[in-house]
């Protein structure tokens, strides 16, 4: 039962990671190559946490004292990604825009107008 | 064959796919965002060779990735806008 | 005083945590996390603790309260996500909303919410704590009135981040 929610937890792991690096070629500028670099590998990194979490509380149960340590390590890096990744993804967002890089195809952009007066 | 292998293997396959997007990228924050994204998924591929190896050093090594990444990032990004670092 | 003892505790809990390695602590464990947790509290006070608003239980209910909504809203951006890789429909902008957020800590807490959730990404915030988001999926309603309304860009989530964190 315990491994088949792992292996169910790894599957969405792996399939987001991958959609997230596909999304990166696919897209045609910056702005939306971010939507797809930070939601896609935020969301696939945190399903692969809970998967080390879990198993490292099911070895814990079965009698393994030191595989305890994996689970709380795992949770503080969760939190890391968690709280870094789209912190990360607005900086780079707002260096590129000052930059000068424009949104391909854009119907609106308050921003620039801002800018220019 | 551990599953936990076999994911790392998916993992890998993903950072080379964005690997392409850091070598053609044609602007400076195409290649930032490429960057940004091979941070995020070595940070899952070190969390699981520790747990497929049973051994807490690498998940240590990954948190501290994520921080000193995350600030690398927060660099880059501050130096393409012009301002004083 | 107060800032660099809850400084302290948080940065000793931690300690305790990432040296647990399945036995109880020894006591050299605890005596040189108790030196580094003082180092390190003296140092990042005034960083780590701007005000003493977070102290106040109710808040952390909010929080944990606001985690399932947000996980929710956050699996229905990856299948959207999913769903603009595989049939490449984009029809991308930048707007500016006003979710007249009072400090900091809110508008921090809003500005990732806004990242991870469906279709938007912050971009740039200017003095008057303005957003600038950009969106993926523009409706025309939207452009119509100057001072855009929230709600169809990014739901509720104002709200939620004025109950946490003012």
């Amino acid at each position: 039962m315990i491994w088949e929610i792992l292996c169910i937890f790894l599957g969405i792991g792996i399939i987001f990671n991958i959609l997230a690096s596909i999304g990166l070629l696919r897209f045609p500028d910056v702005y939306t190559r971010l939507h797809a670099g930070t939601k896609c590998t935020t969301f696939g990194s945190i399903f692969i946490c809970f998967s080390a979490i879990l198993y490292g509380l099911w070895r814990w149960h079965d009698g393994e004292k030191q595989m305890l340590a994996i689970s709380i390590h795992s949770f503080l890096a969760l939190i890391a990604i968690l709280l870094t990744n789209p912190t990360g993804a607005h900086a780079i967002a707002r260096a590129a825009h000052r930059s000068g890089v424009k949104p391909v195809k854009a119907i609106v952009d308050d921003l620039e107008e801002v800018k220019n007066d | 064959m551990n599953v936990f292998m076999l994911t790392l293997v998916f993992v890998l396959i993903s950072i080379a796919v964005a690997m392409i997007r850091v070598l053609l990228g044609p602007t400076v924050p195409d290649r930032v965002v490429g960057l940004d994204t091979i941070n995020t998924l070595v940070i899952g591929g070190m969390i699981l060779f520790g747990v497929a190896y049973k051994e807490v050093i690498y998940i240590d090594v990954a948190i501290v990735y994520a921080l000193l990444s995350y600030v690398t990032t927060l660099f880059i990004a501050k130096y393409l806008e012009g301002g004083k670092l | 005083m107060l800032a660099f003892l809850a400084t302290t505790i948080f940065c000793f809990v931690i300690w305790l945590l990432l040296t647990n390695n399945g036995n109880m602590w020894g006591m050299d464990e605890i005596f040189a996390g108790i030196v580094f947790s003082v180092i390190a509290g003296i140092v990042s006070r005034k960083i780590f603790v701007k005000d003493m608003k977070m102290a106040n239980p109710k808040r952390w209910f909010m929080l944990l309260a606001y985690l399932p909504r947000f996980f929710y809203e956050m699996a229905k951006a990856n299948f959207d996500v999913a769903y603009r890789v595989i049939t490449g429909k984009i029809k991308p902008g930048i707007v500016k909303i006003s979710p007249g957020l009072k400090n900091d800590l809110s508008l921090t807490i809003l500005a990732n919410s806004i990242t991870l959730t469906p279709g938007t990404l912050s971009v740039d915030v200017d003095d008057e704590r303005n957003l600038f988001v950009h969106w993926i999926n523009v409706k025309e309603e939207v452009l119509e009135k100057m001072p855009r309304e929230y709600k169809p860009i990014c739901s509720n989530f104002p709200d939620w981040a004025r109950r946490i964190g003012e």
